[in-house]
This record gives structure tokens, C-alpha cells and sequence, in this order.
């Protein structure tokens, strides 16, 4: 909400500067956003005295003026304008004023070879106005020297953000009062302006939908002149930044921003029989006055005549019985509408306006007769007419609320102490009035007043929140406790052991293109697809943290980087049975580019592989405290993976832990990333939960005697997985051997075709008393045998 | 005697001369093999009467101690210059590069979750969590902004086409107040929470992303006021920017689900073109900033989560996280924070060994 200082002031008696003003609207509440001074606009513009004029000596066109700038010698000046004469007075912008219209500078010059010092300048060229017709011409008692901007009295003009529960300031006059309340002035009485009504209204009013309209009322005005309207009331309407349309309708703007209330005027010729509120029909269409045609449905309150709605009401008035030029017979229409009901007609339409903006919000259901009177007065001194008697169809809502207030709760609740008498003038000057027994009646305008704590705001804002003082909250004994829940602990440990393995932690957006989405999904599940997206690439919600990390690393490839090492935690978002969001927190990992780069020792730059994906998975779940050693390696990572080059770690046979692997070139493509690129992903959710853990930790019983190593090596089927063999070799005997490593793995001279060698280093530990020849002997044959259930034959 | 004497020296001579450990180990060989003249000499000892042992044993131990020495130090000597030859051909050009392991790094505004988790635990707070996805119930109904309310239709909000089984809305949550509603039924009162996340609305330009971060804090308890609501906001952001000059402003505002409703504005100055937080907004040089909204949590959103007004009552506020993040160290574009790239990442990311502690300060400089 915009309004020139003049324009408080109209309202305001106040002898407080600008900037006062401005800290009284911050401190109240009526937040400034902007302050503009013309004024600043127009330095260097002054009012001046044509002395004489001739002929420019090279140009028909041009005259060479002499003026009296009111100091110093008179200036010499060039001007093009046909109403320069000697005698007249003007506006002179002086070498290094700023034109506001073009931001020109101007300086000293010769234009056609004679010497000017500034330009008399025209309405449009101050941004008075669209006149360019000529220079300005000032009444001979003009000042000559003062400054324009101060001939011209512009006014600053201030910006405030009024927020949504106070439609009673979406007017200058609300404004005030508010200030007034805050001893930054008195508030003047509201001028009524004087006309004298005559003969009952000829047009029948009606609501038909006491509802959504509970009173609608009207007056006609006969033989009016609607056209341009005065200077004053279009500098008003601009310094608002409301476009100057014409009188009539000018008028009932000035009613709305200078009093908050919506107003509207029907061309009468236009109109045929009764004009009644009522629903609209389904599929009943209305022209609007920004010249889109609505389609309206019976949820809507309309105004309309016999023939046609002319009115979608409370939002926008129609463009067939909207007034012109040639309009003399008028009606006015002021009413008030169900606020919700406006608003929900607004969204469904998508139809915003100033006037909705105040309905939806609630005007002040008090304010119709006034604001009825207060436009009319207008109408009849500037565009003339003689106005009817008032018309009234319903009534507006008239329960006041009384709230029993407890003046102690202002401190209790605001924390300030407020003297009672203080809180009383503060309430009453806002309009409230306070009865027996601190019984609050509040104005019918303050819809948001709902209980006692909306008091203790209205006293503590207008007191001023500055004088709240800081009071610390009440402390636990002690050394604060812990707070973080387990699920807290593992995300922090592991967002943290993630960047110690050199990973850069990202956060990527929720949602995905749909296809990427599509491209993740699990199952048959649906993504979550939003509705009204931002843009088709943030429409999905992710199934997997994945794509949005390729699609980082994509973007770090096309930059130039040599690798990308990026995790993010985050949620995956599915749906739960019951139809609501199901989200699974989620550690992604994507691996880019070169694990290496070439290098004098290592040579050739490599790339990552699987096992790097598998080694930061297992690395990462040890660290969240997975039981890492009972974990399986098993396959059916998903579809985006490499088939053969991709698993997923899991806790028994059905709780998968992660799943790892290199991206599958389909998903590369898909993605147009270029590969290979290793990726894992921890399901946090499924890792189990540390039970009972405690502070000590099990006794250090290292073993008495040292542990031998053997080595073996199978000629094993190619099919077989080592970590199979690895586990029967394992189970030979489970007392005494205790880790089984593979560190060979060949194929080629020396090994059949179909089959591979794998060689393992086998850690046995002896008990109570040292291996002798027979023990070792007899672990060994277990071994072998083992190994021989899955096809495993000891290379000689 | 003579022979001895003189083929002692000759020996000690040789030993003396040689370069090689295989030339030293002749001349062992020579004098003190088997075979060696020294072993030999001894070796007539025994044929000796005890008189002629006792005259030329002396000559011929002294001779076999004198030439044992002897090689003893030159080989000690001749091995020390081998080892300083093969240490020679050993050196390496350590101006090579080294093998680097790659440096990771924590996002900024999980460094910054943590600090606040930090912070807050010291006041008593816990880390509460709600769902992304919500319905429009706990996101505005039970928050006070019921169907027809204006404010809804400024929260921008992301919808889904679906529905809850009872026929609500379902959209991403727009702040994250719905985790106020959801700890209070879960939890009732007293209670003191802070909820950081992610929240969504339909809102992109140079300071606005569709998804960003905020943290959402909530007292309630028996006797809680304005002023402790202001402590609070005062002492997080002093524990926060580790300074004690921060002046907040609180302006009267408005939300639909706190009664008053308050706008924090804290001081700040602009140095080298960053703000720079701290000083009173009105000293010269200094400005106010918006920096959350906050207020007395409204009765009706109490009732709705199940608590008794007549009872309880507190404060609730919220700040964006992704905005005091670069407040406090240095970032200028909200649009970068989620765009994964690497050298933003690794300029202002943080080592893994930056967690905050209070011991240590909750901050990380550069």
C-alpha cells in the first residue's frame, strides 16, 4: 500500500518528519518498505522568469530566451517550445539537473551555434503529467528562484506492507488512526462532504444471496460529466500507483486506498430492471472489466440485472456497464461480501484485484453508509448530478464482540508491564471500548481480534515491542542433556565418516524431471507428481538419491572437472499403505570421472570400478554400526545398475542394508553422463539399531598362543563366487580358523578353460594348546573338503 | 721374533689398504684362516715346551689381537662407505608429487543443522522431525489458516493431485511449523523442540530456490512470554555468530498461528560489501535485516494440537537456515547451494573434523 505524506496528512495532524513517521509505522507494525521523494527527483529545477525571447538566429523553430533564475545575472537558453514568450513563468532545469523523465543530465551547450545554460522543461519531461505540448506555464505569482519541487508541494511518498489480518489499514485513514494511537498525531474527523439527496432510488436492489452478500446498497446520480480527472486527484491516484482511468472511476478508487472501501459505479443506461446479488448459474459468463470473459459457477456471488451479470462480485466489475466518456446516469454500488466466499471465488477464477484483496480480507461492515455518502459528495462536486436517496437491501453484519480482558495477561503473555490506564487509551484510541470490568468491545472492522491475546498485541504493539525486555528461559539443573535421537546420531556419524572417505556431501533437489523419476522408481510405485510444478525438471519426487546426483556430476563433467565425489543424505519419498508419504532417509553416493589421475607413478588415470562402491558401502555401513561381517553380498541392485557389476549388501536373505555398483549404460545414457560412473546407495531406515549397548566395553582377552596362516589354492568352476568358497572354507572348522582372505585370483596358463584359481590365506588360531603336525593336517583335509562341495580342487 | 713383528705389520699394512670387504676378508683369510701364517703360528704353541710357549705365545697373540682389531674396524669402516654409496644411489627427487587422497567435505547447511543442534541442545531443545510430503491440515488448518484464508494463498504452495483417505490436500509443506502440530500431539506439553528440514514453495529468483531450509523452534511451558522469546533469538544468535553485540529488533507482524505475531530484524553493518551481523540497526553505518518470523504460538493452533491453552502457553519462530548460513560464512547465491558442484563444495564445504562443539566454539573459520 502506497500513499503521499500529503495524503496522511488529510487525516493526520502531525508535525512529525518523515522519518519519525516512517519508524511509527515500522514500530507498529505497518511494515515501510519503500519511501520516494519526489523531490529528490526535481533538485535542480527551479521556478524561473522569461524575460525575453527572439528568434534563434539558424532555426525557425528554436527561440533564444533570457531568463531570471531569481540569483545572479539571467541565464541564456534555447527553447523549442511554441508557448515560450517573454513574461511568462516556467520551470528552468539548471546544468547538472537530472531530466526525470529520460535521466538526462544537463550541462551548458550551444544548439545551433548559440550558447544555452539549462532547459525550460514541459509537463511529461518532470513526470507531471503527459502534457508535451509546450513548456510549463506557472500563474504570474510564482516565486521566481524557489525550488520547483517545493512550489510544486510533492509530497513523499511512503510504501507499507500491510499484512493480512489488518484490511482496516489497506486505507490511508486506517493508517492514521494507527499512528494516531501511537501519539504520532491527532486523528482528524472524516469530512463529510455535503450534496443533498433527492427522490427515492429508481433502481429496485435486491440480495438475493444474503449469504455471500448480506447487504448490498445503492444510490443513483443523474446527469453527470464523466472525463479527466482533476490534477490532484491524478498526482493522488499515481503517488498510490494507481493508473488514472477516469473521474468516476478515479473516484471510487480514491474511496478504496483513502478508506479502505471497495466501491463500484454502473453506467445506468446499461442496466435493465432490478440488480440483485445472487449465485451465479453454472457456466454463466461475465465480461470483466480487464476485458477477459469469466466462466462462473453457482459457488460465486454475483451482481447482475434481468438480462446479465455485471458484476463478479466484490473482485471485478463488468465491461458492459462500466462507465465512459458518455456516461451521465449513474449507480453505486457498495456492499458487503462474505469474505471467504470472495476468496474462494478469486482463486477458482485466478482473478486478483484491489478489491478483492480488501473484501477477502474483511471490510469494515460499519463503513457502508459513510463511505456510500462520502463517494457520492465526490461524484457530485466533480463530475456533478444530482444523487437519489439511498437504496438498502440486507444488512451488513452488525455482532459486536465483546471480549472480558485481563490486563495482567499483558505481561504474562507479552512480558511487558503496561500501566492499566495505558492499556485503556491504547484500546480506545484503536477504536475498542473498554466497558465494566475490562469488558473489550472491538470495532466491527477488526475481524482479526479473536481473544485476549489479540489485545495483549494490539496494547504491546502500539506500547512498542522495544520495551520487552529479554528474560532467559527457565534452565534444567546441570550439565545440559543429550537431545539427538538415535536415528540423529547415525545421520551426523555418517554424513561426517563420509566426508573423512573424501566424499563432498551435495544437497540436490527432492524433486526430478518425471522420466527421472520414472527411471528410479521401484517397482510398479507411482512417483509423487506434483500438481502445479515450477518446471517440468522439479516435478517428481525422488524415488532414489541417485539421478539427482548424476545429474550434479554431469553438470561438474560439462564444466570441466576431473571427477565428482558426491554423497548426499536426504529422504526418498514412497507412499505408505494408508495413501500418505512414506519417507525413507537415504545415503547416495555417486562416483565420477577418474578415481586417479595419470600419473608418474600409477601411469594411466583410472577410473572407479565396483569394488570402489562395494568399499565405501561397507566402509560407511561399519561406521553406522551395521554388523558388517554378517553381511551378504547378493545381486538385484535395480535395473539401473550394471547387471553383472552391481549387488546389494543385505542383513539376512530380505533386509537389504545398500546396494552398490557401476550405473548401467542405459542409465548413463539416459542421464547423457558420460561413464563409467560407480555408484551406492545406504538404506538408513533398514540399518539395525544398536541394542543395549553400554558405556563398557567387553573385556581385552587377546589369545594366549599366536595364530599360524596357510595357504591354499583352488581350482574352482568360473562360475563360482569366491566369497561362496570363502565361506566353506570358513565353516571347516569354526573353532579353529578364524579369517579366511583371498589374495589371488588368476586365470589363464595353467588353468583349465572354464575354470579359475583362487587363492586364499587361511588364519588359524589355536586354543588352549599350540597346533602340532596332526591338528594342522586334519584342518587341512577339512579344507580341502569343503572347498571340494563346491567344486574346489587343491592345485598341486 | 722379527718374522712376526715385520709380517705384522705387513698384515696390519694390507688391512689397512683394503677396499673392498672381499679384500679384507683375504687378508682374514691370509693371517687368521685356517691356514692363516697367525693360525699357524699358534698352532706350533703346542709343540712347544712349556719355556719356549711362555717366550712366543705373547708375540704371536698380540700379533693375532693386533690384525683381529684391525679388521674389525676396516670392515666397520669399509661397510659404513658401502652403505653411504647405496643410500647415494637411493636418493630420490622428493620435488615429485606425491600420491594425494581426496579431500571431502560437509555442506554448509548440514555444518550449520549441527551447529543450531548444538546450540539448542545447551537450551534445552530437541531435534523433532516431520514428513516433507504433508497434508493440509497439520500444514495450515491446525496452524490456524483455514480453506479461505488469505494466507494461504501466499505460501506459494506445491500441490499434489492426491488425496489423503479423508479427503484432505496433500502438498509439500511450505514451512516447518506442521512438526509443531505433529511433536505436540505426539509429545503434549511442556516441550521444547527445534525442527530444521527442508521445505518447498513455488518461489524461484536470484534470492528465492523452490526448496530450502528452515528451522522451526517451539516453547511451551506454563509461564512463557515475549521476553523469553527474545532471550532466546538473542542468545542463539550470540552462540551462533560467536559474538556479543548482536541487538535484535522485533516488530509487530503477522502469522495466522501466533498471537502477537513478531518480525525479528537483527543489526548489521556492511563491510568490504558482506553483511557483516552485529551492532545496533540504527548506529550509524548499521542497518536492520529480517531475519525470522516468530510470535506466541495462537491458542486455536494449541487446541488443535491437543493442548490446553488455559494451561500452556509459548512461542514458536523460524528462520531460514540456507539465509543465516550465508550470513555467517560469506555465501552470496542461495541457487549454488544446491547445484552440487565440486569447487563450490570444496570452498565452502567444511572437513569432517569440524563438528560443532561448544567447548571449541560452535563455528568453523576458514
Amino acid at each position: 500500500m502506497k500513499f503521499a505524506l500529503t495524503w496522511l496528512k488529510d487525516h493526520l495532524e502531525t508535525s512529525a518528519t518523515v522519518a519519525e513517521i516512517c519508524d511509527g509505522l515500522n514500530a507498529i507494525g505497518l511494515e515501510v518498505e519503500g519511501v520516494e521523494d519526489p523531490a529528490e527527483k526535481l533538485a535542480g529545477f527551479r521556478v524561473a522568469h522569461v524575460l525575453t525571447a527572439a528568434r534563434h538566429p539558424d532555426a525557425d523553430k528554436l527561440q533564444v530566451l533570457t531568463v531570471d533564475t531569481g540569483e545572479g545575472d539571467p541565464l541564456q537558453v534555447v527553447c523549442g517550445a511554441p508557448n515560450a514568450r517573454a513574461g511568462m513563468k516556467g520551470v528552468l532545469g539548471l546544468p547538472g539537473a537530472v531530466v526525470p523523465a529520460n535521466g538526462m543530465v544537463l550541462k551548458k551547450s550551444a544548439i545551433r551555434g548559440v550558447e544555452s545554460n539549462g532547459m525550460m522543461c514541459s509537463v511529461r519531461e518532470l513526470e507531471l503529467g503527459e502534457d508535451h505540448d509546450g513548456i510549463i506555464e506557472l500563474p504570474a505569482d510564482a516565486p521566481v528562484g524557489k525550488s520547483f519541487a517545493d512550489y510544486h508541494g510533492s509530497s513523499p511518498v511512503i510504501e507499507v506492507a500491510v499484512t493480512p489480518n489488518r484490511p482496516d489499514c489497506m486505507g490511508v485513514y486506517g493508517i492514521a488512526r494507527d499512528l494516531a494511537a501511537k501519539g504520532l498525531g491527532t486523528l482528524k474527523p472524516i469530512a463529510m462532504p455535503a450534496f443533498s439527496a433527492a427522490g427515492a432510488c429508481p433502481v429496485e436492489i435486491r440480495t438475493d444471496d444474503p449469504e455471500g452478500c448480506p447487504a448490498f446498497y445503492g444510490r443513483v446520480i443523474t446527469g453527470v460529466t464523466n472525463g479527466a480527472s482533476p490534477d490532484w486527484l491524478q498526482a493522488r491516484l499515481k503517488s498510490a500507483g494507481q493508473r488514472p482511468i477516469s473521474l468516476l472511476v478515479d473516484l471510487t478508487n480514491y474511496l478504496m486506498l483513502g478508506y479502505g472501501r471497495p466501491a463500484h459505479v454502473y453506467d445506468l443506461a446499461k442496466l435493465q430492471g432490478a440488480m440483485a446479488a445472487r449465485r451465479a448459474v453454472d457456466g454463466e459468463q461475465c465480461e470483466a472489466l480487464n476485458e477477459k470473459t469469466y466462466t462462473l459457477d453457482a459457488s460465486m456471488t454475483v451482481i447482475a440485472d434481468e438480462v446479465q451479470v455485471h458484476d463478479i462480485a466484490g473482485i471485478m466489475g463488468g465491461q458492459h456497464s462500466g462507465v465512459s466518456e458518455t456516461t451521465t446516469d449513474v449507480l453505486l454500488e457498495i456492499a458487503y461480501f462474505d469474505p471467504a466466499r470472495i476468496g474462494a471465488t478469486g482463486r477458482k477464477l485466478g482473478l486478483s484485484s484491489d478489491a478483492r484483496t480488501r473484501f477477502e480480507r474483511g471490510v469494515d461492515p460499519a463503513f457502508l453508509d459513510q463511505g456510500l455518502d462520502l463517494l457520492t459528495g465526490l461524484i457530485v462536486e466533480l463530475a456533478g448530478g444530482s444523487p437519489s436517496e439511498v437504496v438498502r437491501a440486507g444488512s451488513p453484519p452488525s455482532d459486536t464482540k465483546v471480549i472480558p480482558f485481563d490486563p495482567g495477561l499483558t505481561l504474562r503473555l507479552g512480558g511487558v508491564e503496561v500501566p492499566e490506564a495505558e492499556q485503556q487509551r491504547i484500546l480506545e484510541s484503536l477504536g475498542f471500548s473498554v466497558g465494566e470490568g475490562w469488558r473489550v468491545t472491538c470495532p466491527l472492522r477488526r475481524h482479526d481480534i479473536e481473544g485476549p491475546a489479540d489485545l495483549v498485541e494490539e496494547v504491546v504493539r502500539i506500547h512498542g515491542l522495544d520495551t520487552v525486555a529479554s528474560v532467559a528461559l527457565p534452565r534444567a539443573e546441570g550439565v545440559a542433556r543429550p537431545t539427538a535421537t538415535p536415528q540423529q546420531k547415525l545421520e551426523r556419524g555418517l554424513r561426517r565418516a563420509a566426508a573423512a572417505s573424501g566424499l563432498n556431501e551435495a544437497i540436490t533437489w527432492s524433486f526430478l524431471p518425471e522420466w527421472a523419476a520414472q527411471h528410479f522408481a521401484t517397482g510398479n510405485e507411482p512417483p509423487w507428481v506434483l500438481a502445479n510444478p515450477i518446471s517440468e525438471d522439479l516435478k517428481a519426487m525422488r524415488p532414489a538419491l541417485l539421478p539427482g546426483l548424476l545429474m550434479a556430476a554431469k553438470r561438474n563433467g560439462d564444466r570441466g572437472a576431473a571427477s565428482s565425489r558426491l554423497f548426499e543424505i536426504g529422504r526418498r519419498y514412497f507412499r505408505a499403505a494408508d495413501g500418505l508419504s512414506d519417507e525413507k532417509p537415504t545415503l547416495g553416493i555417486v562416483l565420477a570421472g577418474e578415481k586417479t589421475q595419470r600419473g608418474w607413478q600409477a601411469g594411466k588415470a583410472q577410473a572407479f570400478d565396483a569394488y570402489d562402491a562395494k568399499a565405501l558401502a561397507l566402509q560407511l555401513l561399519d561406521a553406522a554400526g551395521a554388523p558388517v561381517a554378517n553381511l551378504m553380498v547378493m545381486g538385484e541392485a535395480g535395473p539401473q545398475f550394471h547387471p553383472g557389476q552391481s549387488g546389494t549388501l543385505r542383513l539376512g536373505p530380505k533386509t537389504v542394508l545398500a546396494r552398490f555398483g557401476m550405473v548401467h549404460p542405459a542409465t548413463l545414457k539416459a542421464f547423457d553422463v558420460d561413464g563409467p560412473i560407480a555408484a551406492v546407495e545406504l538404506f538408513l531406515d533398514a540399518i539395525p539399531a544398536k541394542k543395549g549397548a553400554a558405556f563398557a566395553r567387553p573385556g581385552f582377552t587377546p589369545p594366549a598362543l599366536q595364530a599360524v596362516t596357510r595357504d591354499f589354492a583352488f581350482l574352482v568352476p568360473e562360475a563360482l563366487a569366491a566369497g561362496d568358497l570363502v565361506r566353506a572354507v570358513q565353516g571347516a572348522d569354526k573353532a579353529a580358523i578364524t579369517a579366511v582372505r583371498v589374495f589371488d585370483v588368476f586365470q589363464g596358463q595353467g588353468v583349465p578353460e572354464g575354470h579359475k584359481s583362487i587363492a586364499v590365506e587361511v588364519t588359524l588360531q589355536p586354543g588352549e594348546a599350540s597346533f602340532k603336525d596332526a591338528d594342522l593336517k586334519a584342518i587341512a583335509e577339512k579344507i580341502v573338503a569343503a572347498a571340494a562341495k563346491q567344486g574346489g580342487e587343491l592345485r598341486g | 721374533m722379527t718374522d712376526i713383528t715385520s709380517q705384522t705389520q705387513a698384515a696390519l699394512a694390507a688391512i689397512g689398504a683394503a677396499t673392498s670387504l672381499e679384500t679384507l676378508e683375504e687378508q682374514r683369510l691370509d693371517a687368521l684362516g685356517k691356514k692363516g701364517w697367525v693360525s699357524l703360528a699358534l698352532k706350533t704353541l703346542g709343540g712347544m715346551s712349556p719355556e719356549e710357549r711362555t717366550a712366543a705365545a705373547p708375540a704371536i697373540q698380540s700379533a693375532r689381537a693386533a690384525i683381529a682389531d684391525a679388521l674389525d674396524i676396516r670392515k666397520a669402516a669399509l661397510e659404513a662407505a658401502e652403505l653411504e654409496a647405496r643410500l647415494a644411489r637411493e636418493t630420490l627427487d622428493l620435488t615429485l608429487p606425491a600420491a594425494a587422497s581426496p579431500k571431502g567435505s560437509v555442506h554448509p547447511v548440514s555444518q550449520v543443522m549441527d551447529e543450531l543442534a548444538e546450540i539448542f541442545a545447551d537450551l534445552g531443545f530437541a531435534v523433532a522431525t516431520g514428513p516433507e510430503i504433508e497434508d493440509d491440515w497439520h500444514n495450515f488448518t491446525a496452524l490456524n489458516m483455514d480453506e479461505t484464508h488469505p494466507a494461504r494463498a501466499m505460501h506459494d504452495t506445491f500441490y499434489f493431485p492426491d488425496k489423503t483417505s479423508d479427503g484432505k490436500d496433500i502438498l509439500l509443506r511450505t514451512h516447518t511449523s506442521p512438526v509443531q502440530i505433529r511433536s505436540m500431539l505426539d509429545q503434549g506439553a511442556p516441550i521444547r523442540i527445534i525442527a530444521p528440514g527442508r521445505v518447498y514453495r513455488s518461489d524461484s529468483d536470484a534470492t528465492h530456490t523452490p526448496m530450502f531450509h528452515q528451522v522451526e523452534g517451539l516453547v511451551i511451558d506454563r509461564d512463557i512470554h515475549l521476553g523469553h522469546l527474545k532471550w532466546t533469538l538473542e542468545t542463539f544468535f550470540k552462540a551462533f555468530f560467536e559474538r556479543e553485540d548482536i541487538v535484535l529488533r522485533l516488530r509487530p507482524s503477522y502469522f495466522p498461528f501466533t498471537e502477537p505475531s513478531v518480525e525479528v530484524d537483527v543489526g548489521y553493518s556492511t563491510e568490504g560489501g558482506r553483511r557483516v551481523v552485529g551492532g545496533h540497526g540504527d548506529a550509524p553505518g548499521h542497518a536492520w535485516m529480517e531475519i525470522g518470523g516468530s510470535g506466541m504460538v495462537n491458542a486455536r493452533v494449541l487446541e488443535f494440537a491437543g493442548v490446553d491453552p488455559a494451561e500452556y502457553q509459548g512461542f514458536a519462530f523460524g528462520l531460514g537456515i540456507d539465509r543465516i548460513a550465508m550470513l555467517k560464512y560469506g555465501m552470496n547465491d542461495l541457487r549454488a547451494f544446491f547445484d552440487g558442484d565440486g569447487r563450490w563444495l570444496a570452498h565452502y564445504g567444511f572437513s569432517p573434523f569440524d563438528q560443532p562443539t561448544l567447548s571449541a566454539g560452535v563455528g568453523a573459520k576458514a
